[in-house]
């Protein structure tokens, strides 16, 4: 399969096409970046990467429904293996690498002894089937998890199993929606209000629940304006969806005030917590007023991102809606612990379930031994350097950038892409600039509400001089930008990333979402096809 | 604190900078009245990492786990062996510690693991296009539903009786709160539930399990074929994915839609999760999918490279109009589970599944021997149902007084269910031995 090897390698193909960056290598490699195929283009038949004895020889038992012909998995060996994807990993940036600042990510020091730990055979090899006498310890580190949360929200209950913030928007929702159905009003109240500054999760999840979604104008200083609020609220509204610190990486200041007219109004209060890392230890959102809120477990408590997951978004719930609490939950029976399953016989009535088994407990683990490992000192100390982290950056870049904002901000800093006006730079090239010198970009044209926004979050994981580094190269793209002349330049970048700026317009227009051996370009015309 | 790298001059310093005197005043925007003065009392301070590993090692000396003990439990988690290279792989810092790939120029490693990833679960299922992964199994089945609800109009959902209790459950709670009527089917532990009749013109979709959740191999491809008359979409659920190694799979019956539980592959117990699961249906339905997708591009320079695309069905871009709120998926169990079977190839995935369905066979011959106990498959892949003589609940506990991990009483799932409550539902992988399975035997001629 050595033709197939030419487009993704670049080989000598490459150089002849024209490409610049190459420098004309045999390879198509660049010192330590290895140009690498896909393992389709790898395999060869009669290769395999585990050692398996024979199988017993037993009656079929498949009522005669046996796979015909072969799957069409390569066969790869182990080196193989070991080499395809630490190839692959060194086309990735990561916390482990540096300065990661993407607002709304928290991307966070993830540490190790949570890996080790949520390996221990008897936490890591449990089956959640298992009689519940032979899993006391685990049910017991749920609970201690769920205690540690419900202590640093303030709020009365926790549901466990959702899998993500998402997953957690939908539980929490589900509950307000299960509340509403209880006093007879489910019907009437089909409004949720949120900000267009939402999370794009907030409007899925309502809209998926049945709800209209009514945006909530802000203020000048980027929080919800009270009066247009106040104004909204009626016996149509069911509850407000609203991040705290929102996604301006503010602090809700008038959120009393808002969840009292809320409440007022008889709908409830759904506060996204996807920015908690910001107040930990700090601020209890249940002395705000809130009804539930989703942690994900994933920023505040630093899981892993892992490329995308997994993550875990327990809920925290009001007494109101804690009834509603979906199965699985753990209890306490004297000395034993138990799980309330579905059918189970229980005060309340459960809104029903959201996933198998208990929850992401792997990623409880991980929770829990970084949360222990903070304790409440440290985790006060994480929330206070975050901030301190966001606003010193923000300091550092006001003359030269553009805050979307007046005054200190919470855990991000959020700029808009005026001082990038008739420089011929957008946000994109600025961001696609800062690969260059080393960085991962900031979130860029989130929030919605500003003109091009970039949002920095370098959280409290970063030491001073990384940030002074980071702070340096961004003052220095700015300078750059503002000659007026480099526009060019920013439109080229990135230039020394495994890859350049990648073609998405094509990738929608023709999707190719699977390797299939058609996929190949035909052999010594690569990249005429490959350009097509 | 061993993570936070500030020190109080730099802290001083930063302050000086913003102009603030203390960190307090960057909270001043926090109501008065929730502003804590000190830390949250009631909660103990921070810890070295010995003291963290030992308060773990603590709660994992109070669980018995299945390496240590004879383990015969499935229902929708396999205990398979996983290669020390695909956990060495998934934590590399450059994979474990990166986010969701939004800049394709620095995240090709992430983007092509999951190119890769979508290749496979198509291979597997037979079906043309497969999803960047969704939670789990049993969150994508109820995706699926809402899936074939949007492509059809239509309402109604038939459920089996052999789908997973707790996926059937899901998918009850997805239909009380966002809107549909589920039709399910009386469990179906003898394997024998035809649903072809009971499909009709406002019929959305029939999910089916295969095998189903008491271990029966079925073909569906004369429902299927009923489905697609009536206008409706079948999807089959796999919760354990090994079966693909050699079954007929669900794309080669006319499924519409399949999601699997992808645990099996790469992935341990974990007590539930995290897992990944795998979603894939006809190139006609690719854009109304749920979830992230990896698709080829080129980059500037004319190369071959990855982006994450059709974003428009997602929540990002379409808000209140996307396809699912999913955001965060399971991005690095879609690693193992792509590493593990890369490592497995064809030859070892298939020899994979012919052994667990030895063991099975093995333990399903031992196991219905003892008197009194019946077996109700003909047909199975690593796991089976067995009636016994009496409860099965309480057997279960006596089996775990001894030690013995000995299967699931399907009552545990589907409570409150006469018919039911003498089922233990038993299954077998390559981790089986004769050394676990002749005690499981011995001890439940002892307890029944
Ligand atoms: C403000 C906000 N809300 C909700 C979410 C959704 O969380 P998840 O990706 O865990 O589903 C995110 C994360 O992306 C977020 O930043």
């Amino acid at each position: 399969m050595v033709q197939s090897l030419d487009r993704s390698q670049g080989r000598a193909g490459g150089v002849a096409a024209g490409a610049a960056s190459n420098h004309g290598t045999y390879t198509g490699n660049r010192a330590l970046q290895i140009e690498e195929p896909l393992i389709f283009e790898m395999g060869q038949p009669g290769r395999c990467g585990v050692d398996l004895p024979e199988p017993p020889k037993v009656k079929d038992r498949l009522n005669g429904l046996r796979r015909a012909g072969t799957i069409g998995l390569p066969g790869l060996s182990e080196p193989q293996v070991v080499q395809h994807y630490t190839r692959l990993s060194q086309k990735n940036y990561a916390i482990d690498m540096g300065v990661y600042p993407l607002g709304s990510c928290t991307m966070k020091h993830n540490p190790r002894i949570n890996e080790k730990v949520a390996r221990l055979a008897g936490i890591g090899d449990l089956h959640p089937l298992q009689p519940v006498s032979t899993v006391q310890g685990a049910l017991e580190l749920i609970d201690r998890l769920a205690h540690w949360l419900k202590t640093l929200t303030g709020m009365p209950a926790v549901a466990m199993s959702p899998a993500a913030g998402a997953h957690g928007e939908m539980c929490g929702m589900m509950a307000i929606a299960a509340a509403l159905e209880a006093k007879g009003e489910r019907a009437q109240r089909k409004v949720v209000l949120a900000p267009e500054s939402a999370h794009g999760t907030n409007p899925a999840t309502a809209a998926a629940l049945g709800f209209t979604v009514k945006p909530i104008p802000a203020n000048d200083r980027g929080r919800v304006d009270l009066a247009a609020l106040k104004a909204a609220l009626g016996p149509d509204v069911a509850a407000i969806m609203l991040t705290n610190p929102n996604t301006c990486g503010l602090f809700e200041s008038e959120i009393v005030e808002i969840s009292k007219a809320v409440h007022d109004a008889g709908a409830y209060f759904y506060c996204d917590g996807a920015n908690f890392n910001a107040i930990v230890g700090r601020v209890r959102p249940g002395d705000l007023g809130i009804d539930c809120m989703h942690i994900n477990l994933h920023k505040t408590f630093s899981t892993p991102h892992g490329g995308g997951g997994p993550g875990a978004g327990p809920v925290v719930l009001s007494a109101a809606l804690a009834p509603y609490a979906p199965y699985p939950w753990i209890v306490k029976d004297g000395d034993t612990w138990r799980v309330a399953e579905d059918g189970a016989k229980v005060d309340g009535t459960p809104l029903g379930r959201l996933k198998a088994f208990h929850g992401q407990m792997g990623m409880f683990t991980r929770a829990l031994a970084y949360i222990m490992s903070h304790g409440a000192d440290g985790l006060k100390q994480v929330a206070e350097d975050a901030v301190l982290s966001a606003n010193y950056v923000m300091a550092a870049l006001k003359d030269v950038m553009s805050p979307a904002f007046e005054g200190p901000c919470m855990h991000e800093a959020l700029f808009d892409d005026s001082f990038l006006k008739d420089t011929g730079v957008s946000t994109l090239d600025f961001a696609k600039a800062m690969i260059d010198e080393g960085y991962h970009p900031m979130t860029m044209y989130f929030p919605l509400v500003v003109h091009g926004a970039m949002l920095i979050e370098p959280t409290e994981s970063q030491a001073k001089e990384d940030l002074d580094q980071f702070i340096g190269a961004l003052r220095s793209l700015t300078e750059r930008a503002k000659t007026g002349t480099a526009a060019e330049e920013f439109k080229a970048a990135p230039r020394f990333s495994p890859r350049r700026r990648l073609d998405e317009t094509l990738a929608a227009r023709k999707p190719i979402l699977r390797w299939r051996p058609s996929n190949n370009p035909p052999e010594g015309d690569p990249m005429k096809q490959a350009a097509e | 604190m061993r993570y936070l790298p500030l020190t109080d001059a730099d802290r001083r310093e930063m302050l000086s900078v913003i102009g603030a005197k203390s960190v307090d005043d960057l909270f001043k925007d926090v109501p008065a009245s929730a502003r804590l003065g000190a830390k949250i009392g009631g909660l103990p301070d921070h810890q070295g990492e010995l003291e963290v590993e030992r308060a773990f090692q603590a709660f994992a000396a109070k669980n018995v786990s299945p390496g240590t003990a004879p383990f015969f439990i499935g229902a929708g988690a396999y205990r398979h062996h996983v290669p020390s290279t695909v956990d060495y792989m998934i934590q590399r810092g450059e994979f474990l510690t990166s986010y969701t790939p939004y800049q394709p120029e620095i995240t090709q490693g992430t983007l092509q693991y999951l190119f890769e990833f979508q290749t496979q679960v198509t291979l597997l299922t037979g079906m043309d296009v497969a999803n960047a992964s969704m939670y789990d199994g049993s969150t994508g089945t109820a995706e699926a539903v809402l899936m074939a609800n949007r492509i059809t109009r239509r309402h109604k959902a038939l459920i089996s009786g052999g789908l997973h209790p707790q996926y059937r459950s899901i998918i009850e709670t997805t239909a009380k709160w966002e809107g549909f009527k589920p039709v399910l089917s009386k469990a179906d532990a003898e394997g024998l539930e035809d649903l072809i009749a009971s499909v009709d013109k406002d019929t959305s979709c029939v999910v089916v399990q295969n095998p189903s959740f008491f271990g029966h191999v079925r073909d569906f491809t004369k429902l299927a074929e009923a489905c697609h008359a009536a206008g409706a979409l079948l999807i089959v659920v796999v919760t354990e994915v090994v079966s693909l190694g050699l079954l007929k799979p669900p794309g080669e019956m006319g499924a519409d839609i399949v999601v699997c539980e992808g645990q099996s592959i790469g992935n341990g117990l974990g007590f539930g999760g995290p897992y990944v699961g795998l979603f894939a249906t006809r190139d006609k339905y690719m854009r109304q999918m749920p979830g992230r997708l990896v698709g080829e591009t080129v980059d500037a320079d004319g190369k071959r490279g990855f982006v994450l695309t059709l974003s428009t069905r997602e929540q990002h871009i379409r808000r209140e109009k996307a396809t699912s709120n999913i955001c965060t998926n399971a991005g690095l169990c879609a690693l193992a589970f792509t590493v593990h079977l890369t490592l497995l190839g064809e030859a070892g995935f298939t020899r994979l599944a012919e052994i667990n369905h030895a063991k099975a066979s093995q333990l399903a011959d031992k196991v219905s021997a003892i008197p009194g106990v019946k077996l109700l498959n003909d047909s199975f892949f690593n796991e089976f149902t067995v009636k016994l003589p009496k409860p099965a609940a309480p057997v279960v506990e006596a089996l775990a007084a001894k030690r013995i991990l000995g299967g699931l009483p399907v009552s545990r799932l589907i409570p409150n269910d006469p018919s039911v409550e003498n089922l233990l539902l038993l299954a077998a992988t390559e981790t089986a031995t004769d050394m676990g399975m002749d005690p499981l035997v011995a001890a439940l001629k002892e307890v029944l």
